[in-house]
């Protein structure tokens, strides 16, 4: 089957939406065509950093509205982390009133443009919706994601984000630290109310994981940086370069800057690896700093000093959403074979269905049931193969999943010149090695009760550096608790 | 922000700067580095060691060597530019305590970073003894102020120009045997150089710091490009370091992994010369 086209795709939904006769039962939404995602051709997009999908048109956005039956239980608000609206939002999108569908969105998330992109909807909204339960298939529910996606770029395309309006100044200070999502989140809320935000950022440029992790080719940085600027329209103010536990600690904030309040969003960096013989040779790489000099540093472009190491056979080890993006990084970037290694089976890969197949599209190779033993050296000390041990699946673990148990005697060699390791992150350690009283976790995540304050008073802290490793959608979540708790102890 | 407020050539492809930077002026300790950045959207990350600082003037004092793109982008610049990102104080500050005797190692440009330490070491109430190191007398920098700080200085070049013609692990090795006998030494250079004043001193039981140089991208812990194995451990510079103990680093690997982009950095310090050269013929 040849690729379509947005064309075609968008010429079928016109005429699809063109044979709909409203009012229409719940049979009839049920019975149209759940709308596919148009996508940049696979041999195509293997050769650039641009966004692989390319979002509906809005023929395809107005009849997977129609999909959805209006539900009275809305099951799908349930699944949604910050509980948006969704069935009105997308009732909108069916009557064709974007601005109002975007405003429902922007009532619950601040984000709309990239959770619409990144955001796993089918464990989230998508799960638990009536059409997909019926139609017997995750794939066939309604795909609120990208209709979210459809409005959020509908209005920021139309040059009408507005930054939500700012109360008189109340002459209070919060400090905010990382700029990722959960920090993005805050920012907003709490400036909202009229307190002076500053934001610190360690990197030379505001985004956080938004830019330094996930690849242009899934969020496009140009949807980041608009979201920054709101933020300074706002009046909020970005120190960049700022490194909280070593250019200034945390105590001095609260204690000499005047800082009324604090909010840790410094998310989960400090690359896992997996203590395996062989790992400290060159051409061994944490996902993070693979994934950091394509993207932050733009490793991908020619006039890019920050160089990106030149390879040929490269094997990614991990299952998740950071290894798929390691992964089709490495073919943008001119590898002639990929190939992913990961310990159990596709079933239990954490990575969202959608970055695996666009994974599998672009040609990287996955190896199921298998790991790495121990990594092997050319005569420089340079990569060179690695010996791996295969698998199978025993009983659940503490997870859940079922344990892979490792086959005695099944070692066989790959070889390789790259391994990029993407089996998650610990927390970073700069801060709480530097702020006394700040308690964690045996993890190093930091502890904070139900409203996301800390062991310290007026420090509160949301997303990976509480979670470990987790989603935007989530960190935007823990963000929206600590705003709302921050707002109402600057009220007191 | 990041403004140079001055600029000294002290050898030919070694250049001083101090840059106006007040935060990590007051923050930083000895032993700590900086991360550079020279443009926003194409230039690299890298790590330069903090030779002083000045918390009442606001300033850091930088030495580096012109060998990638972005030192030789930094030479280039003169008082009253701004160095666009500058991020630190960054790893772990220098032990410092009263140990004794002191023996400091410096080669070539690891004299800058050696500077600091040998202060602080001096202040704690120390006997410091300072051996410097370079290739000839040209290329010795920071001699008048080690020279203020040291109980001892002993200069040594490889082609006997000016001091000792000798390696710096020969007075190393002698003042090991002598008497009494250093409580520490810190060695700061090429890491050829701090492998050998580790296997200089490892006989004698004498305890040694050595401060890592690595690639690094963020410099926070983030990207673990940095990492060294010591001992048994993958340590990262960053974050775990840059100082540890030097008969537990595995050197051979940090000098092939230092290596991992060198094709690359030859290009850019070959083209970096050319566009040197034809600056200064127009």
């Amino acid at each position: 089957m040849s690729h379509p086209t947005p064309e075609q795709l968008a010429e079928k939904a016109r005429y699809e939406l063109a044979g709909l006769t409203k009012p229409l039962k719940p049979k009839q939404r049920m019975a149209i065509t759940a709308q596919e995602m148009p996508a940049q051709d696979p041999t195509v997009r293997r050769g650039n950093m641009q966004e692989v999908a390319l979002g509906y048109s809005e023929e395809q956005a107005k009849l997977e509205a129609e999909r959805c039956l209006q539900c009275p239980t809305k099951p799908c608000i349930k699944g949604c982390p910050v509980g948006i609206d969704i069935p009105a939002f997308i009732q909108k999108i069916a009557d064709g009133d974007y601005k109002s569908a975007i405003g429902i969105i922007r009532e619950s998330s601040l984000l709309p443009a990239v959770c619409g992109r990144v955001c796993p909807q089918e464990t989230q909204c998508q799960e638990p919706c009536t059409v997909g339960k019926a139609l017997k298939s995750i794939d066939k529910a309604v795909s609120i994601g990208r209709l979210e996606r459809y409005v959020a770029d509908w209005e920021r395309e139309n040059g009408l984000m507005q930054p939500p309006a700012v109360k008189p100044a109340t002459g209070r200070k919060v400090g905010i630290i990382g700029s990722g999502p959960a920090s993005i989140t805050v920012a907003a809320d709490v400036r909202r109310e009229g307190h002076e935000v500053t934001v610190f950022e360690a990197f030379h440029r505001p985004g956080g994981v938004l830019l330094y992790g996930i690849p242009e080719f899934r969020l496009p940085k140009a949807i980041v940086d608009q979201e920054i600027s709101s933020l300074k329209s706002m009046g909020v103010e970005i120190k960049t370069d700022y490194v909280i536990g070593r250019t200034r600690r945390l105590t001095d904030l609260l204690e000499k800057d005047g800082y009324d309040a604090l909010f840790i969003g410094t998310g989960a960096g400090l690359p896992k690896f997996m203590n395996i013989e062989g790992e400290n040779l060159v051409g061994v790489f944490s996902a993070n700093e693979y994934l950091t000099r394509a993207n932050l540093m733009k490793g991908y472009d020619d006039r890019a000093a920050t160089p990106i190491f030149p390879s040929k056979k490269v094997a990614v080890l991990g299952g998740g959403n950071v290894a798929m993006d390691a992964a089709r990084s490495a073919i943008r970037l001119g590898a002639e074979e990929v190939h992913l290694i990961y310990r159990r089976t596709e079933v239990e890969m954490p990575a969202r269905v959608e970055e695996v197949a666009h994974a599998k599209e672009e040609g990287v190779i996955f190896h199921i049931l298998q790991n790495p033993k121990r990594l092997l050296a050319d005569e420089r000390g340079w990569v060179s193969g690695m010996e791996v041990l295969k698998y199978e699946l025993g009983e659940p673990d503490s997870s859940g999943r079922r344990r892979p148990v490792e086959i005695k005697g099944s070692e066989f060699q790959m070889d390789v010149d790259t391994v990029i390791v993407a089996i998650g992150n610990e927390s970073n350690p700069l801060i709480r090695q530097t702020t006394p009283g700040l308690q964690t976790s045996k993890w190093g995540t930091l502890i904070v009760d139900d409203t996301g304050k800390t062991s310290l008073d007026r420090v509160f802290a949301g997303g990976d550096i509480v979670l470990g490793a987790a989603t935007v959608i989530l960190a935007m979540g823990e963000g929206r608790r600590a705003a709302a708790a921050i707002n109402k102890l600057l009220a007191e | 922000m990041n403004r140079i407020i001055f600029k000294k050539q002290l050898s030919d492809e070694v250049f001083l700067m101090r840059i106006e930077a007040p935060l990590i002026a007051s923050e930083r300790r000895a032993g700590q580095f900086v991360i550079v950045q020279l443009n926003s959207h194409f230039g690299e990350r890298i790590p330069l060691t903090i030779a002083d600082a000045d918390p009442v003037e606001g300033s850091i004092t930088i030495i580096f060597q012109t060998v990638g793109r972005t030192t030789h982008l930094l030479a280039l610049k003169n008082v009253g530019d701004t160095v666009e990102h500058l991020v630190g104080p960054l790893g772990q500050p220098t032990h410092i305590e009263k140990f004794g005797r002191v023996i400091c190692v410096g080669g070539g440009i690891g004299v800058a970073p050696l500077h600091p330490i040998a202060q602080a070491m001096k202040a704690a109430g120390n006997e410091v003894i300072i051996i410097m190191g370079a290739r000839n007398k040209q290329l010795l920098i920071l001699e008048d102020e080690m020279r203020k700080i040291a109980d001892e200085l002993i200069i040594c070049t490889d082609d006997g120009s000016y001091g000792r013609k000798a390696l710096v692990t020969a007075p190393l090795k002698e003042l090991c045997e002598a008497d009494p006998k250093p409580a520490l030494a810190v060695a700061i250079g090429p890491p050829i150089m701090m492998k050998f004043c580790a296997e200089t001193t490892r006989p004698y039981g004498v305890h040694t710091m050595v401060s890592l140089n690595t690639i690094m991208v963020d410099g926070t812990g983030m990207c673990g490009g940095c990492r060294v194995t010591v001992g048994t451990e993958t340590k990262f510079v960053c974050v775990d370091g840059p100082e540890f103990d030097g008969h537990l680093v595995d050197f051979d690997n940090m000098i092939t992994r230092l290596k991992a982009y060198k094709p690359r950095e030859d290009a850019d310090h070959h083209r970096c010369h050319l566009e040197e050269a034809i600056e200064k013929s127009v």
